[in-house]
């Protein structure tokens, strides 16, 4: 037990000494946080519009001046052509132009109705439909007030009552905390175990090791201890900015919250340790971490894009993504406060796949011993 | 002129010979973007939808008809049980609870107005967003329906004093696809440039093999140009490679000029190459310049805008990117691509990437040292 300490400090020595690298470690999640909560966000703020204004009349400005003061648009361009539409779209700046109709105000009083356009710069889809609706939705309150306070009609009118159950606000943070946390800690252990231990390999240091009285399990367990603390921390950090910074709730027993946590970490180094039994070097090693994990970690896990929307075959394949299972548990602990009886399934399948994971590892492990 | 090309005939044996290294250049980050792509939807299908149907009158029933008309809800259930809703709202098994409350048809006659209640599952604020747009829109077109149905004097456009008529360009069947192949293009091509040349020189100094490199007449902007062709090539034949399977299978259009995206691609990919061979250059081990190129890709990929669009970033991280080369790609390849932009659209992209390339190999020119 003492050569096995000693080993272990060994490791941490080896860490420690590389500052650099654990400025990054401790950085990486802190950053990534940080960016997640303050930039990367649909919401629609300020959206440049321009407005191509073909009427000039007293109802087409109030208009104008009620979609700009929503305070989710901004008027950035006034055309006055055809031509300048497409210039405007190509230079990119600006994805919306409304296009109002000649003698707007006129067939609004006379015929009705008098139409205005929305040109919209789809090539981001998603963004695309969003100000659609955002604008529609403006210019018929605008509409319906016209009947309803002008003209004093009455109709059937039904109420709509939304609530936001979980998260009244609809803030980010409840999706990036839990996906920021799977991305790092997957990242973060799988890739450090994997290279560390390719490393000992190629530079011949393994073989040092395996004469060595230490048991094969005790090298690789002395190896991955280290790791485990580092990234437990990690996770730490990531919860309590969450917790400090983005208010993000804890409603659920901390204790499990941890313990799951935990869980997750040993399954990301049996699977850094399997990658390192299978790769003959740290290149190797490093882009079998960085593309088998971190685009499927970040986009097949439900942590950017839900999983229930994408096509079968995809949401077949999520089932082997351990981070969607963990991102599962954290926001059922963290949001909505259940207990364990909730989750036992989830936590069943990352006990699973430790093994598995542990399992092919050590029979790879012993084929290189001879 | 000689030299280089046996530096590069080197580097180049090196590369094809590695055997478990070559497909994973070439195969794997292409068969991310064939499968990937299809991951990456902020379309909403299958919203499960719970009734809790307390009136159960011809009106409220017509109402429930038109969402399960609609192609984006999937009717979980429906009963008059709100707590049973509640039950499957938790265990992520409904994404919302439609209820209509006892008397709702009887109000809306009488009183001419009635409300119902959408209760949305937010965590994912975004998709709650949008639900609620869809349902809120289903449910007014429906009002629009009664409105006429009910008050048979109106006509039709008199209750419609403004109508929104929309045009989607570029992309109207709104295919979300043709966005994110080419931005995970640029990811893909980014990671393999960076990475390769961040390993190459850190490698050969772990190894030892740098210092026989270093006794060689070899000159320093011979060995430089030397190392870097091989990866600016791989990554242009990946990129290529790419949009070419995206334009097959994806129906990615390509509307400007590709020469315009590929002369851009290589200024962009000098910053990359630059930036790579300086951290190369300064780290001492492969695992601390493999810690800090991740970290830099990991902070540029977010900020770029390749999920979410860079004008609803803050103002100062549009700063930010200013230092950032990918959120130069990432909005340059689209433009060309999507929109058939030309040059004169992209000018000052251009000449801020020239620049950037310059200072980025001038560091890491000045950084390498031929002494060990």
């Amino acid at each position: 037990m003492k050569r096995f300490w000693g080993f272990v400090r060994k490791e941490f020595i080896h860490i420690f000494r590389d500052k650099r690298t654990l400025l990054i470690l401790f950085g990486m999640p802190v950053a990534q946080v940080l960016i997640f909560g303050y930039v990367v966000t649909n919401e629609i703020k300020e959206a440049r519009v321009a407005v191509y204004d073909k009427s000039k009349d007293a109802i087409t400005r109030e208009l104008t001046d009620k979609i700009v003061s929503s305070g989710y648009f901004k008027l950035a361009k006034r055309i006055e052509n055809d031509r300048q539409i497409e210039q405007t779209f190509r230079e990119g700046e600006i994805k919306e132009i409304l296009v109002f109709e000649p003698r707007f105000a006129e067939k609004l009083q006379n015929e009705r109705p008098a139409k205005v356009q929305i040109l919209l710069d789809a090539t981001d889809a998603n963004m695309a439909n969003l100000l659609q609706s955002y604008t529609s939705g403006i210019i018929s309150d605008y509409s319906g007030n016209i009947r309803v306070e002008q003209e004093k009609l009455p109709g059937p009118v039904i109420r709509i009552h939304s609530r936001m159950l979980f998260n009244n606000e609809l803030k980010g943070v409840y999706m990036f905390v839990p996906g920021t946390m799977a991305l790092i800690l997957m990242l973060v252990t799988a890739m450090m175990t994997s290279i560390s231990i390719t490393r000992e390999k190629e530079t011949g240091t393994m073989e040092v090791l395996l004469v060595s009285p230490l048991k094969s399990m005790q090298i690789i367990a002395g190896k991955v201890m280290p790791y485990v603390s580092l990234a437990f921390l990690n996770g730490v950090v990531i919860l309590a900015l969450g917790y400090l910074v983005f208010d993000m709730p804890v409603h659920g027993n901390i204790l499990l919250l941890l313990g799951e946590t935990l869980l997750y970490i040993v399954m990301a180094l049996s699977l850094g340790i399997f990658i390192s039994t299978v790769s003959p070097n740290q290149q190797v090693a490093m882009f079998v971490s960085m593309f088998a994990l971190l685009l499927p970690t970040m986009l097949l896990s439900g942590f950017i894009f839900p999983v229930e929307n994408m096509p079968w075959p995809l949401q077949w394949l999520s089932t082997i993504i351990p981070a969607k299972y963990f991102i599962i548990l954290i926001k059922n602990i963290m949001i909505k406060g259940t207990g364990f009886l909730f989750i036992w399934k989830e936590t069943l399948v990352l006990l699973l796949m430790t093994l598995v994971f542990l399992g092919l590892s050590i029979k790879n492990f012993k084929v290189r011993l001879e | 002129m000689k030299t280089i090309f046996f530096i590069l005939q080197k580097e180049f044996i090196q590369i094809l010979r590695n055997r478990t290294m070559l497909p994973m250049i070439i195969i794997l980050p292409l068969a991310q973007l064939l499968i990937l792509v299809n991951a990456a939807t902020f379309d909403m299908k299958n919203i499960d939808l719970y009734v809790a149907d307390k009136d159960l009158s011809a009106t409220s029933r017509q109402l429930v008809t038109k969402f399960e008309a609609s192609p984006f809800y999937n009717l979980e259930k429906r009963s008059f049980n709100l707590e049973e809703g509640h039950d499957l709202l938790l265990r992520d098994e409904a994404d919302l609870i439609l209820t209509i409350p006892q008397g709702f048809e009887h109000e809306l006659r009488t009183e001419h107005q009635a409300s119902v209640q959408l209760l949305i599952n937010a965590i994912n604020g975004n998709a709650a967003g949008l639900i609620q747009a869809y349902s809120s829109r289903i449910i007014s077109e429906y009002n629009q329906h009664i409105l006429v149905e009910w008050a048979p004097g109106q006509s039709q456009n008199a209750s419609r004093p403004v109508e929104v008529v929309y045009s989607y360009w570029y992309n109207p069947e709104m295919n979300y696809k043709i966005y994110m192949v080419p931005g995970i293009l640029v990811i893909l091509a980014t990671i393999i440039s960076l990475f390769l040349t961040a390993m190459n020189i850190v490698r050969e100094k772990e190894m030892g093999t740098i210092e026989q490199i270093n006794v060689t007449p070899i000159r320093k902007h011979q060995f430089i140009i030397g190392k870097l062709l091989p990866f600016l090539i791989i990554a242009l034949f990946e990129l290529a490679f790419g949009l070419l399977l995206g334009r097959l299978i994806f129906d990615v259009p390509i509307v400007g000029s590709l020469a315009l995206l590929f002369g851009f691609t290589v200024v962009y990919l000098l910053v990359i190459l630059g930036f790579g061979l300086f951290l190369s250059v300064i780290s001492e081990s492969q695992q601390q310049v493999m810690f800090v190129t991740f970290f830099f890709m990991l902070v540029f990929i977010l900020m770029s805008g390749i999920f979410t669009p860079t004008e609803s970033m803050p103002e100062w991280a549009n700063r930010v990117n200013v230092i950032n080369p990918i959120a130069y790609l990432m909005k340059v390849i689209r433009m060309i691509l999507l929109k058939g932009s030309g040059f004169l659209d992209i000018w000052k992209e251009f000449y801020s990437l020239c620049i950037y390339a310059l200072l980025s190999l001038s560091l890491a020119v000045w950084r390498y040292r031929k002494t060990a």
